[in-house]
């Protein structure tokens, strides 16, 4: 039996399929994953993100602590509620996680790490912290919902005492703010407008309820893999890990290598990979063939040598296969990936490949 | 609970096979695979033509999620792959016993579809599954 969120039981209610991620019982899909799909696309869709593991930095210290920690300067972070994307990084560049970091006050940052790397990112975080005046709190005691889709927010508001709706409304992307013992952030991984809530656990059934009464409908993780690659997102432990470099995982930025005079693990790692220049590169794939791009196929580039998919699926918005791909530096244009002993044509497309239920490339 | 066709015969990795007049068999996946699968979005069907040994992977199903091979539950050679898979594989979706049929097999002679699963005992495999 694997760890459950607080909405482990609604799930079952709910119907849905539940498979293990990360150590964890998860719904993969409700009815079916192209419909939860479509939903998030043109009008509303929940996740269960309480998985992820949600981390309090506290302490006169937190902020120097972070500027060392993590590729991406929370210097940026300057107006309270404002997030900052980043990948926390080994001595030797390799990506322990990627995260989103919370600008909360000057004592208090709040952090989102992966499911899967809680306990090692705990562990590091905390011997990244030793001699510092900073706390490193897991806060287990929150749920976590993402209201994604067009009229997401609007559904969200709704749920918030009348006071307090305009100025959530008002949220820019990458803020947030906290709403009595919420936290409410326009932030999200399907590459639509959204909220993702932070919320006391034995408030998160109500929530999700009423979210879907108002009509928002229940998505799993299928929808949501699907979702973030049309989005151009990685996801940790395909598209990257710990022996990968953001500079090979379409990541470069998202590292503040200025202001020079930061310090920051991995950064000597990174000077001495960019001096010597970067020998792979990360893209978007479109399959021109019939078919579906799969993590691990290997692809084959005329005159340029051999690289492989990191992720793959069929997209629905797109009704093409797609996919993300680490290939060598001089790779452009078309190549070809070997699918069961075959050699099919794809081409190399610049992320995303959807926005806002936009399709952005060319067909 | 999945649906099982008291007309057919079936295998334990949820083929199943249906004879058609003439000896010529019709082979597909049933109502627990393809709901196990969830939405279909390729199918690969096998060329007329081809020789297939009992249990060959013949075909490849491909759900949003995940790649699966089909395996032949008899020995025969390939009538035709149905042809509407490559516009429609939500066909399977929608109707795995009928129009989502995946091939059409001439079986070898010695063939004896009396080895493999009756209904009976295919609804008993998948209550043993927790379906």
């Amino acid at each position: 039996m694997g760890r459950r969120t607080p909405l482990y039981n609604l799930h079952l209610e709910l119907g849905a399929r539940l498979v293990d991620f990360g150590g964890w019982d998860m719904p993969v899909q409700y009815s079916s994953q192209l419909e939860e799909h479509r939903a998030v696309r043109s009008s509303a869709g929940l996740f269960d993100v309480s998985h992820m593991c949600v981390i309090d930095v506290r302490g006169s210290g937190a902020r120097a602590y972070l500027k060392w920690l993590l590729a991406n300067d929370v210097d940026k972070l300057r107006m309270p509620g404002k997030a900052l994307y980043s990948c926390m990084l080994n001595e030797r560049g390799g990506i322990i996680d990627d995260l989103i970091v919370t600008f909360v006050h000057e004592t208090w940052f709040r952090i989102v790490v992966n499911a899967g790397t809680r306990d090692g990112d705990l562990a590091w975080m905390r011997e990244q912290a030793h001699g510092r005046e900073v706390e490193i709190v897991e806060r287990a005691d929150l749920a976590m919902i993402a209201a994604q889709g067009p009229r997401a927010r609007a559904l969200v508001a709704d749920l918030l005492p009348e006071r307090e709706r305009d100025a959530t409304l008002a949220l820019e992307p990458f803020y947030g703010r906290a709403v009595g013992d919420w936290f409410v952030s326009r932030t999200g991984y399907t590459g639509e407008d959204g909220f993702e809530i932070m919320l006391p656990a034995d408030a998160a059934e109500d929530a999700w309820r009423k979210l879907n009464t108002a009509g928002a409908m229940s998505c799993g993780l299928g929808a949501r893999d699907t979702l973030r690659l049309e989005a151009g997102m990685n996801l940790y432990g395909n598209d990257m890990d710990e022996n990968l470099t953001p500079l090979e995982s379409g990541l470069a930025w998202t590292v503040a290598m200025e202001p020079a005079t930061r310090d920051f693990v991995g950064r000597e790692a990174l000077q001495a990979l960019k001096t010597a220049g970067v020998p792979r590169k990360f893209v978007g794939l479109l399959l021109e063939a019939r078919g579906v791009l799969r993590a691990h196929q290997r692809l084959v580039i005329a005159e340029v040598g051999e690289g492989e998919v990191t992720s793959g699926t069929f997209s629905p918005t797109l009704e093409r296969s797609i996919g993300f791909a680490r290939v060598p530096r001089a790779t452009a244009g078309q190549v070809q990936v070997d699918i069961r002993g075959k050699l099919l044509d794809a081409r190399v497309v610049k992320l995303p490949f959807v926005r806002n239920g936009r399709i952005l490339i060319q067909l | 609970m999945s649906q099982v066709q008291d007309d057919r015969r079936y295998t334990r990795t949820h083929e199943w096979v249906k004879p058609l007049a003439d000896g010529r068999l019709e082979i597909g996946i049933t109502d627990h695979a393809q709901h196990a699968l969830g939405d279909l979005v390729f199918v690969e069907v096998p060329e007329a033509g081809r020789t297939l040994a009992a249990g060959e992977a013949c075909a490849v199903v491909e759900s949003v999620k995940a790649a699966s091979d089909v395996y032949s539950p008899i020995g025969g050679n390939v009538l035709e792959g149905n042809p509407l898979l490559a516009a429609t594989p939500e066909l399977i979706n929608q109707d795995c016993y009928g129009g989502g049929w995946i091939l059409r097999l001439q079986p070898t002679a010695s063939t004896d579809l009396g080895t493999l699963l009756d209904p009976a005992a295919y609804t008993a495999l998948l209550a043993a599954e927790g379906d």
